[in-house]
């Protein structure tokens, strides 16, 4: 939470993106402590080591220090603090943390636990929802990502045709980086 | 980038070879123990870009072309579909594993998760790092011209 | 009714709010997609502990172990974490190309940029 602070209130956004990466170890070190090391994998690689070289990536080409905001703080302050104080209200009817009788842990889960074993024949029962229960779901994911990818691509692939009209425009933002580093 | 750090270009290339196996352990024992095919693809992805980092992109994308990568992007989401319509046509429903080994079914299903998960490794690990080579050769490219 | 019970979604919502706070005041784009993400890890842990039940083993079948957390929300979100990435990365590619386009990334000059078309 600490860290979350610092990112947002620092201006140098090189040191945001480091500090970032902090953030995301500790939240994995968070989920393995709530029992789900499949997440907390996930998290550590991608959260420390994808998203940060991305951020760094997208840094190199634009500035590194934020401009000092031009609006007071106060009004969204205000938003943020009335609908926090609302969503602890609502929090206040939800089962404590941890309870066995959460209304989550009594659906569909005890039978993925309970039958999975024979079912599937897997005993990672992470494994064996995700691939086979809910197939149809990661198939979906997938094609997000690959989607994610080609727009990525389409954005910033094969973008050379238009530069010309942009060229005065790039050689100014060449040298504001140059005076940036 | 950084042809003239030693220490670091040794260690990366001791590093590597363990990353990828360890990319290829998650893939492949993710039924037995934490992991599967989207963990597997963002360590790969990671090894390749740390590659990236360390060699400099012009020597990561003579290792891992960019016409490669997408076109193993989208193989691996056809081999995820593929396997649902395999199901298909021995005659259960889309993703369906059973019908992969009718006499065990269990089997089946062991056979169709690790099928789908190395779909799904293949297509995330190859799509992040054609972004990570897309969004950092954007630069050197800008700097040419 | 134990009020300290739910510490965990008062964190979660700490969070939540932060990454909005980012969002909503501060116009650096950059700063913005960081916010999105904070938001974006709340509901990754809120998920998490919903799914966490007090001294559960992790779900991967073991004999002599009970009692177990959840593995729905775990599949969900490891699915989302993933998505969530590639998604950032094309928040980031657009935040790339607004630069060419106006060379800055700051909203309000974005804007002025923009009135004076």
């Amino acid at each position: 939470m600490v860290v979350a602070i610092a990112v947002i209130r620092l201006r140098d956004l090189f040191a945001v993106v480091m500090l970032f990466g902090i953030y995301s170890l500790l939240s994995a070190a968070l989920f393995v402590a709530l029992a789900a090391p499949d997440v907390a994998f996930t998290e550590a690689v991608v959260g420390a080591g994808i998203s940060t070289v991305l951020m760094l990536a997208t840094l190199a080409m634009t500035s590194r220090h934020e401009r000092r905001p031009a609006h007071k703080p106060w009004l969204p302050l205000a938003v943020v603090t009335v609908t926090g104080a609302f969503l602890v209200y609502g929090t206040l009817d939800i089962p404590s943390f941890g309870a066995p009788d959460n209304p989550v842990h009594t659906h569909v889960a005890p039978r993925y636990l309970e039958e999975s074993g024979e079912e599937i024949g897997v005993p990672n029962v992470v494994t064996s929802v995700l691939s086979s229960y809910r197939g149809f779901d990661t198939f979906g994911e997938t094609v997000v990502v690959f989607t994610a990818g080609m727009g990525v691509l389409v954005l910033l692939g094969r973008g050379r045709r238009r530069r010309g009209e942009e060229e005065g425009e790039k050689r100014d933002s060449q040298g504001e980086k140059e005076g940036a580093a | 980038m950084m042809q003239h750090h030693q220490i670091l270009r040794v260690v990366t290339k001791f590093n590597l070879p363990l990353i990828m196996l360890f990319g290829l352990y998650v893939q492949f024992h993710g039924d037995f123990g934490p992991g599967g095919g989207f963990q597997a693809g963002v360590i790969i992805a990671a090894a390749f870009v740390l590659y990236a980092l360390v060699f400099g992109l012009d020597h990561a994308r003579e290792v891992a072309p960019e016409g490669a990568l997408k076109i193993f992007s989208a193989l691996g989401v056809l081999i995820y579909g593929g396997t649902g319509v395999l199901n298909m046509l021995l005659g259960g429903n889309f993703l369906d594993y059973n019908t992969l080994s009718p006499a065990h079914p269990a089997h089946g299903q062991h056979y169709g998760i690790l099928a789908i998960e190395f779909g799904v490794g293949m297509t995330v690990s190859s799509t992040l790092t054609l972004i990570f080579f897309v969004l950092s050769g954007r630069k050197e490219r800008g700097g040419d011209d | 009714m134990d009020v300290l019970g739910h510490y965990n979604y008062w964190i979660v919502i700490f969070l939540m709010m932060a990454g909005l706070y980012t969002v909503i005041s501060r116009g650096n784009l950059v700063k913005k997609i960081a916010g999105l993400n904070i938001f974006q890890t709340s509901v990754f842990i809120m998920f998490i502990s919903f799914g966490y039940i007090s001294g559960s083993a992790p779900p991967i079948l073991e004999d002599g172990v009970t009692l177990y957390s959840n593995p729905l929300p775990h599949v969900l979100i490891l699915t989302a974490i993933v998505v969530g990435v590639a998604t950032t990365a094309l928040g980031l590619a657009l935040v790339v190309r607004i630069r060419e386009a106006y060379g800055t990334i700051e909203e309000e000059e974005i804007h002025s940029q923009d009135r004076d078309f």
